[in-house]
């Protein structure tokens, strides 16, 4: 019972999400809405109803499963892949470690600022 | 049985959706077990594994990807459910949030933003072509989001939840080697830092080798570098002048 209300909230935001981004021809994916509409309406009830926890929760545990169907999905670019595998291989490689160390850098110097300016007092 | 008959079957189950959705989970705990004979190595990630042996299966049964694709579609549309439920985690962290405003601010836009610029930027100077540059630039992010940003923007949704995978697992083999180069010690960084480049991947790598604190900062990264790509993308593809 508590898991349908759960999954009625996840679909319901995904489908307020759908239909606001529609509206409004807005860049951004439904679902993405939709988890900025549950995220709010949380912080307006101040907390987590059970269904809703064990139903997410559920589902994010298993979420490296649910990418596997659109992962198969690079059977049908294998003409793409093969024409460009070097250049896809060096991208994801490099802007990887540009992405990591500029990311680590960014915040270890701003958490220490954020440190030194809250520590003295 | 004769031939006949095993064909029959063969018929019946292959234009079921039954067959390749049963496949799909065999596949994915048939890689889950290797990946744990394997130590849990980022390389042999269960999703890599469970792609290549469907991949393989697909390929000797001669079936093509929109007749897998009836029968796995039944998980694949559980993504949406899920990347809404990214919430939940991003609730149980907002007064660590808080307290971390500034740092966690700064951090995903400018980490963001890398991310976006490098992908783009050093594949076009490889020589891609538009619409492979537009499908690496949401590489980074979880990929039922990478997906929609990528068929927002023009670039190839499939191709660019393959890419996403990819990234996740170039992430967490890079990772321990640059926080070890650069001296990253803090959990907490070497966790968000994990979660923005890697999504979902890192998250899992940050929990096994970094713990918990790591494992949620990770999470929360996921999740907020999710939200901050899709709205940044579009308008920072329009300036690239793609």
């Amino acid at each position: 019972m508590s898991l349908i209300v759960g999954m009625s909230i996840l679909l319901g935001c995904q489908f307020l999400g759908e239909v606001i981004g529609r509206a409004f021809a807005l860049p951004i994916p439904g679902p993405v809405l939709g988890m900025v509409i549950l995220l709010l309406g949380l912080l307006v009830r101040g907390s987590v109803p059970a269904g809703l926890r064990s139903m997410g929760e559920g589902l994010l545990k298993y979420l490296t499963l649910l990418f596997v169907p659109a992962g198969v999905g690079l059977i049908e670019h294998f003409d793409l892949i093969g024409r460009e595998f070097a250049i896809l291989i060096v991208t994801l490689v490099a802007s990887s470690a540009i992405t990591l160390l500029v990311t680590s850098q960014t915040l270890k110097l701003f958490a220490r600022r954020h440190h030194d300016n809250e520590t003295p007092r | 049985m004769n031939d006949l008959g095993l064909g029959d079957v063969w018929v019946y189950l292959s234009a079921s959706p039954l067959l390749h959705l049963l496949a799909t989970l065999v596949a994915f705990l048939i890689a889950l077990r290797i990946n744990r004979l394997a130590g849990g190595s980022p390389v042999l990630h269960p999703v890599i594994v469970a792609i290549a042996l469907l991949i393989g299966f697909l390929t000797l049964t001669k079936t093509d990807y929109p007749t897998y694709f009836a029968g796995a579609q039944f998980l694949h549309f559980l993504l949406g459910p899920a990347t809404v439920a990214l919430a939940i985690p991003l609730y149980d962290h907002r007064e660590r949030v808080r307290r971390m405003l500034v740092p966690i601010m700064v951090g995903t836009l400018t980490g963001v933003t890398t991310a976006i610029v490098s992908a783009v930027g050093i594949a076009l100077a490889l020589g891609a072509g538009r619409q492979t540059a537009l499908t690496l630039a949401p590489k980074s992010v979880t990929s039922p989001i990478a997906m929609g940003i990528a068929e927002k923007i023009g670039g190839i949704p499939s191709l660019a939840a393959g890419l996403v995978l990819l990234t996740g697992v170039i992430g967490c083999i890079l990772a321990p080697w640059i926080f070890r180069w650069t001296r990253i010690t803090d959990p907490t960084i070497r966790g968000y830092t994990l979660g923005l480049s890697a999504h979902g991947f890192g998250t899992a790598h940050a929990f096994a080798n970094y713990g918990a604190v790591a494992g949620a900062f990770s999470g929360l990264a996921m999740g907020l570098s999710g939200l901050v790509t899709a709205f940044l993308l579009p308008p920072v593809v329009h300036l690239l002048g793609l």
